[in-house]
């Protein structure tokens, strides 16, 4: 009788200390833990800018970067004269991509890939094509905006 | 009193509170074994002299290195130009990292193609190999800190390669870089880790490494230990303590004219809005692993292509991980042609793509 109710008490203050010692190291873990992760900081609200550039400043079979909020975005004048703008992050691994005008594509030097002028991957590794935003123009001023 | 009483007097003072006479007698004991494959114990000791080279010389860069995106460059440009032997030391810390990660790779297959692995030093192969993991994760965050342009489109592409881990693969991207892009936030982070987290971690592991190196001895090839004859042996102290000294000498003299002649380049610094420039790579050491993910194909059997590259790399290093548990064979004290032949065939791909890396045209 003594025995097991000396047990029955060991094994509580086991338990006791067991969830204890538990709680303790949640307590230390969790907070370092969510200290890591940074704070949201929101999607970038951006939805159209205006460009610093006009269309004239855009030669055909040419292209350039441009802020698009916290994001770059390709501007380019098609051969055949039409502007299109596309996000200028490569969906393979996330470089910033270029327009190569030897051969008239969307390119991204970091692995190779090539996207057509319609954004779409055509070559490389990359598995998808670069999101179109929407030009318009407005007088001298070139308006981009998101969804095509 | 005489100087060498005295000298004698503090000798037995010292051993009676540090125990000096039995770290005399450990010291005096140990016996390196000799044969024609001898030469290859010496890269583990030239790699931890390159370490601690590394620690000397990056405390003192952190007396000038500021850690942001406004003031990295500029304070490592003013380190390289105006600061007394600034190009000095960091053009050492840069080529030490480099030929640290070359002796610890040439290290590392020394003990992968001698079996060094076989029991009972499967721990001292896995803490090696955790090693080698650690260093590579120097390199990676070290590189990123001078933020240049190359650095900073090499860790655009080496972060955003957590992101194909399935599920969480997002949410440990935002972690590592400190937000969704690269940022001043990833540079802070990359920072903390190259100067506090992993030095921590390696320090721990060298010390448990060497530990276990010291607790088993000089791993024998195996052909001699089936044979069962006692190897000729030299004593570590002084014979081939004084070895070592010359092959971390022959080490600085490589390090020292390495650092004056071909000095570390600032590059131009990073800017997020330009697109990456042509001929981009990443450092050596991960060439291989680079120019793989080029040869890609967009997918494989429906998957990306790049998910299925990294999932073979993961599956490889892990097996890398596991060789002493699973080379049976050799455990036995048996032939094990199989683990040769891997050995050779991973030392022969790593080579064929890393000097496909800097041959091939980049915009082909």
């Amino acid at each position: 009788m003594r025995t097991s109710l000396s047990q029955t008490r060991r094994r509580f203050v086991d338990w006791l200390l067991g969830t204890s010692l538990g709680g303790l190291v949640i307590a230390v873990l969790y907070p370092a833990g969510r200290y890591l992760v940074p704070p949201a900081s929101g999607e970038s609200a951006t939805a159209s800018v205006t460009l610093a550039v006009g269309p004239g400043d855009v030669p055909a079979n040419s292209g350039q970067i441009f802020k698009f909020g916290n994001r770059a975005g390709i501007l380019l004048r098609t051969p055949s004269g039409e502007l299109r703008a596309f996000s200028a992050t490569c969906t393979h691994l996330g470089c910033i991509v270029q327009y190569r005008q030897d051969v008239s594509h969307i390119w991204c030097a970091c692995h190779n890939g090539h996207f057509d002028l319609n954004g779409t991957n055509v070559e490389g590794p990359p598995p998808r094509p670069l999101e179109q935003y929407q030009v318009n123009v407005r007088g001298d001023q070139i308006v981009i905006g998101k969804g095509a | 009193m005489k100087l060498r009483e005295r000298w004698a007097l503090a000798w037995v003072w010292l051993d009676a509170r540090l125990g000096l006479a039995e770290i005399k007698q450990l010291a005096t004991k140990k016996e390196v074994p000799v044969h024609r494959h001898s030469v290859w114990y010496y890269l583990g000791g030239m790699t931890l002299f390159l370490f601690l080279v590394q620690i000397a010389t990056g405390v003192l860069l952190l007396f000038y290195y500021r850690p942001s995106a406004d003031g990295a460059y500029e304070s490592v440009q003013f380190l390289m130009a105006e600061v007394q032997f600034g190009w000095l030391i960091r053009s050492i810390h840069a080529w030490s990292a480099n030929l640290m990660v070359f002796t610890l790779f040439l290290h590392f297959l020394s003990v992968l193609l001698i079996k060094a692995y076989r029991p009972p030093r499967e721990l001292t192969w896995v803490s090696g190999f955790v090693l080698l993991a650690v260093t590579l994760g120097f390199g990676f965050t070290g590189y990123l800190l001078p933020w240049n342009e190359l650095a900073y489109f090499a860790t655009r592409v080496g972060t955003e390669i957590v992101a194909v881990v399935p599920l969480v693969g997002e949410f440990l991207l935002r972690v590592l870089r400190g937000g969704e892009d690269v940022s001043g936030a990833t540079l802070t982070r990359f920072y903390a880790i190259h100067v506090a987290v992993l030095p921590a971690i390696a320090i721990a592991l060298v010390a448990l490494h060497v530990f276990l190196v010291q607790r088993h001895g000089m791993s024998v090839p195996m052909d001699q230990e089936t044979r069962g004859e006692r190897p000729a042996s030299m004593p570590f102290f002084p014979n081939f303590f004084l070895r070592d000294l010359v092959g971390w000498l022959l080490a600085l003299a490589v390090l020292v004219t390495l650092a004056a002649f071909f000095p570390a380049e600032m590059g131009t610094k990073a800017d997020p809005f330009v697109p990456a420039p042509i001929g981009i790579k990443p450092e050596w050491y991960f060439m291989f692993m680079f120019q793989t993910l080029k040869y890609l194909p967009a997918h494989i059997l429906g998957i990306e292509g790049e998910a299925v590259g990294i999932f073979a790399f993961t599956v490889g290093g892990l097996l890398v991980l596991l060789i002493p548990f699973l080379d049976r064979r050799s455990a036995r004290g048996q032939a094990s042609r199989l683990f040769t032949w891997f050995g050779l065939v991973l030392i022969a791909y790593v080579v064929v793509l890393t000097y496909l890396g800097y041959t091939a045209n980049p915009t082909q």
